[in-house]
């Protein structure tokens, strides 16, 4: 036997191996369709022969551009069988974005979910010379296009079928001549600062990294997911391709962007990734509804999620319990958080991961002690994921586990994290210099992120090693801690924090509108917009107090006590990906922020009470717009620092 | 984008005069509107494009003139007449069941086309049930056309304005129409929404190959979407042509564009 050191020789394994398990599941016309591993490998076959009739040649660009769809990962596949290349790209980018991928990555063939973004390739394919066709899948609306340039995913396969007629070998030919130090995708980083990076990652360090990952969290083959993160995001490219295809589970792809949480609950996965916003807005959900529920609804939920609270993660982690503790758990699963999971669409779930941001511990807890296997981990595109993983029995919500199998981690003395492992990237594509400030020729990688290990060996990461600064005073200043904890509150959705080089901390707050939306409806307190609701009194004394609060806290830490929040404002726009404020996975991106709301800060830092400005917005179609509004600026108190500062 | 190609002239309307007692709403308005176009009438408030539409699917009944339809010439018809032969329209104030779900609205839309009577679908059994699962992937197909998957089982009354014009759009498709009359659907919705529509209403058009008539108020909207426009003003066809030609005619800027009528 070969060795599968390739995913194209793994798909034709897994075709033999698992021929009638399905690999695949679509929601479309209301109702799962699947598809076999036997029947996904005919698909991509006929697919990457169509390809191979187009003209596609080894080492050439299939760039990828759409929602989760099975014939989109099909096409992964189908690239790679050819020795291609697949560079897919965030669907919800503009026009301008996704011209720099394609020309940077000297793309010749696209695929396309839909007219929306055939139009958005459309738009920009004159500046991109090396395009050459573009295929799509969902054919409505094209129908009167200039089709010298399109085709569609159907009549590519037909083509697939016409050459496979006259060499029926012809794939398995092309799959037997690629090797696991192939290049096996291009992933675009979404970046916080500057021009994206393309980061290579050959097939041997995805096989490995999968490998390596399923043995260690025991996942099967009968897992069931569901593909709902961007396909451009290597997450979704190890959870949903790369593992799948190593442990030949199940992949399904929801029926549309909308309806997520509904086929959440009718596929109900065992393996789930979600970011910590949407564990958050989850829960944001439940407790509306709950609030809403009859009295006596009411009282259980809060009853058994107190039992929960005390024992449930106890229970979860294998700890001793006591009899009447065990049973009022096993009570409280059958009235509320049996249900409560099966809403959520979680109560298969044996094993889900949150990683990107820091989540709040009541969040993680909250889930954890319904008995869901939440974990954190480390895991960034270079790493093909994974850098570290909590393991079963000792997680935390504060730190993000030790190192994952076959990678070494340490911290170098400037506090930076650093790893090395079998899924390292090999370069940035067509930039060496960045590969070279990143990468040491030893292997060792620069995560960028500032942390330490605690005393049972758990790394622990506070912040972007060149994000953390010092206040005039010489004290830490770590911005992202203090968002962190503001966000940790229902109503806050966004915060950006200033104080770098100052004597003091300031902060722009985002309020959650969905939360904050609420709260006014049962409250009576009537609003038209986001920017009027962000501006009413009694919602700027709810942050008011919240800042407080997170300054209590921070009078308690002991590196910490002086960078309590003395200036807020909250923010007359929602920060957007779209006018450039968040990255596309919705990080902040602080110096573009910095930058754009200058005046905001000067009037943070100096004594106004009010400060005006002019925002260009960005809609969604790309047209710009304008919005001004009169900001009001608040003083909150700080306290006396509580821990002896060492 | 290729050339739009018409077909025979599908519906021909000819000197239609309709009053209520005194109050004239149309005085001989004659036009014609070809297989496969999408044809506007516009006009200032109480000009008469809602009655226009009602009188071509039959609702009103004008005192003179014919009205052709697919060959067929008919003074008086009766709505359901109207629909079998395949018109189908929206409201300009929407007029869905609201505490029945986006499926079942749209269901509701296959009405005619089941053949089934009220005991046998009661019964839910044998050609029943096929027949309704027939329908009911007819149904999907528009849904999903549509994209309104996420409202599927979501009563219509709890929709926002935008999307409830949606399912309406999605019923009047469920009943498979050669001719389907709008009647400002655009109405009240924002700049995306307004994309949002003329999008599905050119994909109608497209796809299914549907001839149109739509009214609508907003200019840009009924300039870029249309093959021929027709203006009215006081019960009276005041012009016909291409948006270019109308854009350019005196009187229509006099009447209409020039001048504020609200």
């Amino acid at each position: 036997m070969t060795e599968l050191d390739t995913f194209p020789k793994l798909l034709v394994d897994r075709a033999k191996r698992y021929a009638d398990r399905q690999a695949n599941r679509e929601k479309e016309f209301g109702i799962w369709q699947s598809w076999t591993w036997a029947q996904v490998a005919a698909e991509v076959e006929q697919f990457a022969c169509g390809l191979l009739a187009m003209g596609f040649e080894r080492g050439d660009k299939l760039a990828i551009i759409g929602d989760n769809r099975p014939r989109l990962y099909w096409s992964v596949a189908a690239a790679q069988s050819l020795g291609g290349v697949p560079v897919p790209t965030y669907q919800d980018a503009v026009a301008e974005e996704m011209q720099y991928v394609l020309e940077h990555a000297g793309v010749r063939f696209v695929i396309a979910e839909n007219q929306e973004q055939v139009d958005k390739v459309l738009e920009v394919a004159d500046r991109c010379p090396l395009l050459e066709q573009i295929i799509y899948d969902d054919t409505r609306g094209l129908r009167g296009y200039d089709h010298q340039r399109l085709s569609s995913f159907v009549t590519v396969q037909e083509r697939g079928r016409e050459l496979l007629a006259k060499k029926p070998q012809a794939w398995h030919e092309e799959i037997a001549k690629g090797k696991g130090s192939d290049d096996g995708i291009i992933l675009y980083t979404s970046g916080t600062t500057g021009k994206p990076k393309g980061v290579v990652l050959t097939h041997e360090n995805m096989v490995v990294t999968a490998v390596n990952s399923i043995e260690f969290e025991g996942l099967r083959e009968d897992e069931e997911t569901l593909a709902y993160m961007p396909m451009a995001w290597v997450g979704d490219h190890i959870f949903s391709y790369a593992q799948a295809y190593v442990a030949g589970f199940c992949v399904s792809c929801p029926e549309s962007t909308d309806t997520v949480m509904t086929d959440l609950r009718e596929i109900g996965p065992t393996y789930f990734f979600a970011p910590p916003a949407i564990f958050e807005r989850l829960l944001t959900n439940v407790m509306i509804r709950i609030e809403d529920a009859a009295r006596l609804k009411q009282k259980l939920f809060h009853y058994f999620m107190g039992v929960a609270k005390r024992v449930g993660t106890r229970i979860l982690d294998g700890e001793q319990t006591s009899f009447t503790d065990r049973l009022l758990y096993r009570l409280g699963d059958l009235c509320v958080y049996g249900p409560l999971k099966n809403t959520l669409g979680l109560s298969r779930v044996r094993l889900a991961y949150t990683a990107g941001e820091a989540i709040g511990p009541e969040i993680f807890d909250f889930y954890r002690s319904l008995g869901i296997n939440v974990k954190q981990l480390l895991g960034q595109t270079e790493a093909s994921v994974f850098i570290t993983i909590q393991r079963d029995g000792e997680v935390r919500s504060d730190t993000v586990g030790p190192p994952a199998p076959g990678v070494e981690v340490r911290i170098e003395d400037s506090g930076e994290v650093m790893y090395r492992s079998p899924g390292v990237f090999r370069e940035y594509y067509k930039n060496p210099q960045a590969t070279a400030e990143t990468k040491t020729p030893d292997g060792w990688v620069h995560t960028g992120d500032a942390g330490f290990f605690d005393d049972e060996g758990h790394l622990r990461v506070i912040d972007r090693a060149k994000d953390v600064g010092k206040l005039t005073s010489g004290a830490m200043f770590s911005p992202k801690y203090i968002e962190n904890k503001l966000k940790f509150f229902p109503h806050i959705k966004e915060a950006v924090a200033f104080g770098n080089d100052r004597d003091h901390t300031t902060v722009f707050i985002n309020i959650d509108l969905e939360a904050v939306g609420n709260w006014a409806e049962r409250h009576g307190i009537p609003y038209g917009s986001y920017q009027e609701l962000a501006a009413h009194p009694e919602v700027y004394k709810m942050v008011h107090d919240s800042i407080e609060q997170v300054n209590r806290d921070l009078a308690a830490d002991s590196h910490l006590a002086s960078s309590q929040i003395k200036r807020f404002l909250i923010l007359h726009k929602q920060l957007e990906a779209d006018d450039g404020e968040l990255t596309r996975t919705l990080k902040v991106r602080r110096r573009i922020i910095a930058d754009r709301y200058r005046m905001l800060i000067d009037a943070l830092y100096s004594d106004q009470e009010r400060c005006h400005v002019d925002t260009e917005v960005t809609f969604e179609d790309g047209r710009k717009g304008k919005i001004s509004a009169d900001l009001q600026i608040r003083d909150t108190q700080t306290f006396q620092p509580t821990a002896a500062a060492n | 984008m290729a050339e739009r190609n018409f077909g025979e002239v599908v519906l021909k309307v000819d000197n239609v005069s309709l009053s209520f007692g005194g109050v004239t709403a149309l005085e001989n308005v004659s036009f014609d509107t070809r297989e496969h176009e999408i044809r506007a009438i516009i006009g200032p408030n109480g000009a008469g494009k809602s009655s226009m539409l009602n009188v071509i699917n039959g609702f009103y009944h004008p005192q003179d003139g014919t009205i052709t339809f697919k060959g067929q010439a008919r003074k008086q018809m009766r709505t359901h007449d109207a629909a079998a032969q395949g018109i189908a329209r929206t409201f300009q104030n929407i007029a869905l069941f609201k505490g029945m779900t986006t499926l079942d609205n749209i269901m509701t839309g296959r009405n005619l086309k089941m053949r089934r009577n009220f005991l046998w679908q009661a019964l839910y059994w044998g050609p029943a049930q096929r027949e309704e699962m027939e329908h009911r992937e007819f149904v999907e197909h528009i849904i999903d056309f549509l994209e309104i998957q996420a409202i599927r089982k979501t009563p219509v009354g709890r929709l926002p304005y935008g999307l409830q014009k949606r399912v309406e759009l999605g019923r009047a498709l469920a009943a498979e129409p050669d001719l389907l009359l709008l009647d400002e659907p655009m109405a009240g919705m924002n700049t995306e929404e307004k994309e949002d529509m003329s999008r599905f209403i050119i994909d109608v058009n497209d796809d299914f190959g549907t001839t149109i008539v739509l009214i609508e108020h907003d200019m840009s909207v009924v300039m870029d979407l249309s093959d021929r426009v027709a203006v009215l003003d006081y019960g009276k066809l005041l012009a016909d042509g291409t948006p270019d030609e109308v854009r350019g005619n005196k009187a229509v800027i006099d009447a209409y564009l020039g001048a504020v009528h609200d």
